[in-house]
């Protein structure tokens, strides 16, 4: 791993102590009788969904942080438990609702990692150029509502406008435009539909003209520079204590992207670059994030010349044990429906074991514990949340910044509400 | 596998589907922890995932849905096992899943086992990310982590009774407020 040499964000540690998100206002430099306790949410616009903060306020400075979760809680991992491993794919891209296909990806991956099935190569890489397109769909999400808050309204609309062309994508692909459940144990759901290739071609072609404009509108803008340059610092060393991953974590100059450190899918057959920026502010992580864009561009490139020589191939993996027969066959073919029947009835059987999966989600770290006792049921599924994680850096990037920079800084974690809640 | 032999309080090493397990002593867990991340440079702790074993393995073995007392999809007995699976130790489990964040990256799993109601120790010295996910394994299982200054509940409300997530919680099992039995 090499770090930038530039990464000396601030000297020693910042992270709070003896509670690493809480931090406490200190006698030393307030006045306690000036502090004012406000409540930021659960119901702000701008805070990405329903985050309370709890900040204590020095006139215009922030003293004192404390951010409550659990607002969006809704006992995902719990329903998962009683649903077989078939339903309960569903579950997995409605928690962190921006980046659902890579969830349900992840929870798939899990999966086929206990039962040890093969997946067919024109599977994997559509996976693959579904999971880089959720990956610009999220971004753009990120880049919108973080501009917007910060005043750049017009942005927005920019952003949004690319983000329904992916969500046209993915209505083409699997016919839903979000939580598409397109990705299925074994391979995906349905083969890509004839034109697919060529609307993402056109989009490919799009996206980096689009991701200049952006950075035109935003890069050239004094407002933006001055709000985003040196606010919300976080030093390597206490992003890696905090277990800060994805742009949280390439901002502060740790050269870390799970999908080139330990490849899974097929990321080590397709060529992209890591951005990886020292400043370890607001503005650095907005570089990542518009750089990540590019790259994903050129791996779905990548990837559609893959889909081309693949087609016609087998997109699902053939094992009439876990996977849906081929529904013309139901008609003509007694075992075949036999499978059909038990598959949605009981569902498919997973062997007894414990496995822990990660992806480079849009958001870092996406991990994955499951838990199988051989039955038709997860006996235990825990999902490693990067919002959750990325939360619990608040206490650490807003020291000594003024309320409106408490609002860059909070955006800048990319937190889905859903995720860290679950 | 051999690697981790210096690691203390190891009682059991095993890999399966290619990720590494090591079963620490409870007592030891600090130590261990310390160990890892600075001798073998975990330095990035990805979770704290418990679970719980409370009737794992119970019940009829059945080649169908179904007992022989009736066909119940929410009963843990019912799950058309093909086998009885391995008793395990204890009821509890979690599981530390460490990454090493460098050049040669590697995962490895800690796990302790825990009967209700027995104490841990917090790893929060070890890495301070493990705050929250200390008190998500609070909330949800009711763990005591000892050394933990804010174990409070993160995703239930703070006056919510039991710990959903354990076995002998019940899906939908949680008050309804002026439903009929208020």
């Amino acid at each position: 791993m090499s770090t930038l040499p530039s990464t000396r964000v601030y000297e020693g540690t910042r992270i709070p102590s003896p509670v690493p998100t809480i931090l406490e206002v200190d006698p030393e430099k307030h006045r306690l009788e000036d502090i004012l306790r406000v409540n930021f949410g659960p119901n702000h616009p701008s805070t990405h969904g329903v985050l309370r903060l709890v900040v204590d306020l020095d006139g215009e400075t922030v003293a004192g942080i404390r951010a409550v979760i659990g607002y969006l809680h809704t006992g995902f991992e719990k329903n998962m438990e009683h649903k077989s491993w078939w339903k309960s794919v569903t579950y997995a891209p409605r928690m962190d609702y921006v980046a659902f296909h890579a969830n349900e990806l992840l929870y798939v991956l899990a999966i086929e990692k206990l039962l040890g099935i093969e997946v067919p190569p024109r599977a994997v890489w559509a996976r693959m150029a579904m999971a880089e397109l959720n990956r610009i769909h999220s971004h753009l999400v990120w880049l919108g509502t973080s501009a917007l808050e910060l005043g750049a309204i017009s942005l927005f609309w920019y952003c949004f406008d690319d983000r329904d062309a992916i969500l046209d994508l993915f209505e083409m692909a699997g016919g839903t435009r979000m939580h598409t459940r397109y990705v299925q144990v074994g391979g995906i759901a349905e083969d890509l539909p004839p034109g697919f290739v060529a609307e993402a071609r056109k989009f490919c072609a799009q996206m980096p003209k689009s991701v200049d404009e952006y950075e035109a509108i935003l890069d050239r803008n004094a407002i933006w520079l001055e709000r985003t340059k040196g606010v919300g610092l976080l030093s390597a060393d206490d992003a890696l204590a905090l277990a800060q991953s994805g742009p949280m974590l390439r901002s502060t100059g740790v050269d870390w992207d799970l999908r080139r450190n330990t490849p899974y899918l097929a990321y080590d057959e397709v060529e992209f670059d890591v951005p990886v920026y020292g400043g370890g502010d607001v503005y650095d992580r907005y570089r990542v994030h518009m750089d990540e864009m590019r790259e994903s561009v050129r791996i779905i490139d990548q990837c559609l010349d893959k889909l081309e020589t693949t087609e016609g191939m087998p997109w699902i993996a053939d094992d009439r044990k876990v996977v849906l027969p081929p529904r013309h066959e139901l008609h003509t073919s007694m075992e075949s429906l036999i499978h059909h029947f038990k598959i949605v009835t009981e569902g498919f059987t997973v062997p007894e074991g414990e496995v822990y999966v990660a992806i480079e989600s849009p958001r870092g770290e996406a991990g994955c514990y499951l838990v199988s006792d051989g039955g038709a049921r997860p006996w235990r599924v825990k999902f490693r949340a990067p919002s959750f994680a990325a939360l619990q850096a608040t206490a650490t990037i807003v020291q000594g910044l003024l309320v409106a920079d408490l609002i860059a800084a909070g955006g800048s974690l990319d937190p889905v509400m859903g995720d860290a809640d679950r | 596998m051999s690697d981790y032999a210096g690691v203390p309080g190891v009682v059991e090493t095993r890999e399966s589907f290619g990720e590494v397990t090591l079963v620490v002593d409870p007592a030891r867990l600090i130590e261990a922890c310390t160990v890892l991340r600075d001798d073998h440079g975990f330095n990035f702790l990805a979770d704290i995932a418990p679970a719980d074993y409370l009737g794992w393995g119970e019940g009829p073995v059945a080649g169908y849905i179904g007992t022989a007392g009736g066909r119940d999809l929410n009963d843990p007995g019912s799950r058309g096992l093909a086998r009885v699976p391995d008793p395990k130790p204890k009821r509890f489990s979690i599981s530390y899943h460490l990454l090493r964040v460098s050049d040669d990256p590697a995962r490895v799993r800690i796990q302790i086992w825990l009967e209700d109601g027995e104490p841990v120790a917090s790893v929060l010295p070890v890495w301070p990310a493990a705050d929250w996910f200390e008190r998500e394994a609070f909330d949800m299982f009711g763990f005591r982590f000892e050394g933990h200054d804010n174990l409070v509940r993160i995703l239930m409300p703070e006056d919510w009774e039991g710990h959903p997530l354990r076995k002998d919680y019940p899906l939908g099992g949680e008050p309804v407020r002026f439903s009929d039995e208020d």
